[in-house]
């Protein structure tokens, strides 16, 4: 991680300095143990300030937009190269514009287990090979990695920049099988227990829409649910208003979204948002054999179709 | 529950009824089933379809021409993409397989329309009101008034 941290710093101080790019988007050190939080570096003096760890989960993607007059370079794992594909696929990038800093990515530690597990609080926490070391007031415990990883990570199939422009590591191993096994077990569940668990989910909903704005693909400039007239849903904390948005929100990302799990992290409810964007990858798998944020210049399953093919939706 | 009495949305593409009769007679249809007249099946978005589910409707069926012979060439090729997926992820979401149909017409399909509604009609008598995402009477100013 050091060794990243360093080769990070180095790229974006001859990037910057070369006058190659504007800005480094990267990650910095949080101000709460176990967090690292997203950084725009404008100055080359300022990039010892970036940081690489088991923290580092925003989707970095989603701030490409904002700087799209700018050229950039963004610190990458293998989802937020996939998010930066799918863009560059809905005409919302240019590929010429960005620099990408390939980051190859062992997963995420998840920030809610660590301290579930910890008999304390939680003041330090570093990984040390296949273990991560908790520390906090009084007690020092080790846990397997593999154990407090998040769901999407520990899932991922593509841990490794897709496109890139430099990679710092070496490429890690893939060792996850099914993407789809979650999604599959619930799918085998009767359709009332499905829409109890789905209900059950929603509730927790608060409408705050911090899924919404983590997600680097939910970039529309008026979202639907803040559209008054024609308003499509109910905008109220209610069971129908939870579930439309849910619903709507999933189904927007439909060929789209590349299970980041940016937008679970965020939920202030820890809403089960990986089991409802998890269906519409397979989904469009299974229908299409389409997967997001895999290959350029490949347009979205639903921009496109094919005369003879024959989905079933009768 | 004795007064409840299913009710049906269709979405119907301007185009897919090829008979003049039986377009004259399109909103000729049994109680509780309202057709909204759509400009082609593709235009229908997915969020029409939530919108008119949490409106309270127990079933819904998009009817649209066969995938060749669209009015404009291509319009159902892009809405079948839409609905196979939307189908599918109302399903894992718990909704019952029977409530949401789609159909294509083709040239000799007259009268199927009429036998699609009945049977549309049946499959929600038999699984009841819509409740999962169902919510009535709480929608004011929305897109579609029902």
């Amino acid at each position: 991680m050091q060794e990243l941290t360093e080769a990070i710093q180095r790229e974006a101080k001859r990037l910057l300095d070369s006058g190659e790019v504007d800005v480094v988007i990267g990650f910095t050190k949080g101000t709460l143990p176990m967090r690292a939080a997203p950084v725009v570096i404008r100055k080359a003096a300022d990039s010892e300030r970036l940081v690489w760890g088991p923290f580092c989960e925003n989707n970095l993607a989603r701030y490409l937009r904002g700087v799209r007059d700018k050229r950039v370079a963004i610190v990458a794992k293998g989802c937020d190269t996939r998010s930066i594909v799918a863009l560059i696929n809905e005409h919302q990038l240019e590929r010429e514009k960005l620099y990408i800093i390939g980051v190859p990515c062992e997963g995420m530690i998840d920030r809610r287990i660590v301290p579930r597990r910890a008999p304390g609080e939680v003041t330090s926490v570093h990984q040390d090979g296949d273990e991560v070391v908790v520390e906090g007031d009084g007690f020092s415990i080790r846990l397997p990695r593999s154990e407090v990883l998040y769901r999407s990570c520990a899932a991922c199939v593509h841990p490794n920049p897709v496109i890139y422009d430099v990679l710092l590591a070496e490429p890690v191993e893939v060792t996850s099988g099914d993407p789809f096994a979650y999604v599959r077990q619930i799918e085998e569940k009767p359709a009332a227990e499905r829409a109890a668990y789905f209900a059950s989910e929603a509730q927790r909903c608060i409408r705050c829409y911090a899924c919404r704005q983590a997600c680097p693909m939910c970039y529309c400039e008026e979202c639907f649910v803040d559209h008054t007239a024609p308003r499509w849903m109910e905008t109220g904390v209610t069971p129908a208003g939870q579930q439309a948005w849910q619903i709507g929100r999933a189904y927007h990302l439909v060929g789209r979204c590349v299970n980041c799990g940016a937008c679970e992290r965020a939920c202030p409810t820890e809403i089960d948002l990986v089991y409802l964007n998890g269906k519409s990858s397979r989904t469009v798998w299974e229908l299409f054999g389409f997967e997001a944020g895999v290959e350029v210049d490949k347009p979205p399953p639903l921009a496109v179709f094919l005369p003879d093919e024959d989905p079933d939706v009768s | 529950m004795s007064d409840w009495h299913p009710k049906i949305v269709v979405f119907l593409c301007q185009w897919s009824l090829k008979s003049d009769s039986e377009w004259a007679r399109r909103f000729h249809q049994p109680d509780g089933v309202r057709v909204i007249e759509v400009p082609c099946s593709g235009r229908v978005n997915p969020l029409l379809l939530l919108s008119t589910v949490q409106h309270g409707a127990d079933g819904i069926l998009v009817v649209g021409c066969q995938p060749e012979h669209c009015h404009y060439k291509e319009g159902n090729y892009v809405g079948r993409r839409k609905f196979a997926t939307l189908k599918s992820f109302l399903q894992y979401v718990g909704l019952e397989e029977r409530r949401v149909q789609f159909a294509w017409l083709g040239e000799t399909d007259r009268g199927r329309l009429r036998a699609l509604v009945d049977g549309l009609l049946q499959d929600v008598r038999e699984l009841g009101p819509m409740q999962e995402l169902a919510v009535r009477g709480v929608l004011p100013n929305t897109v579609c008034a029902l």
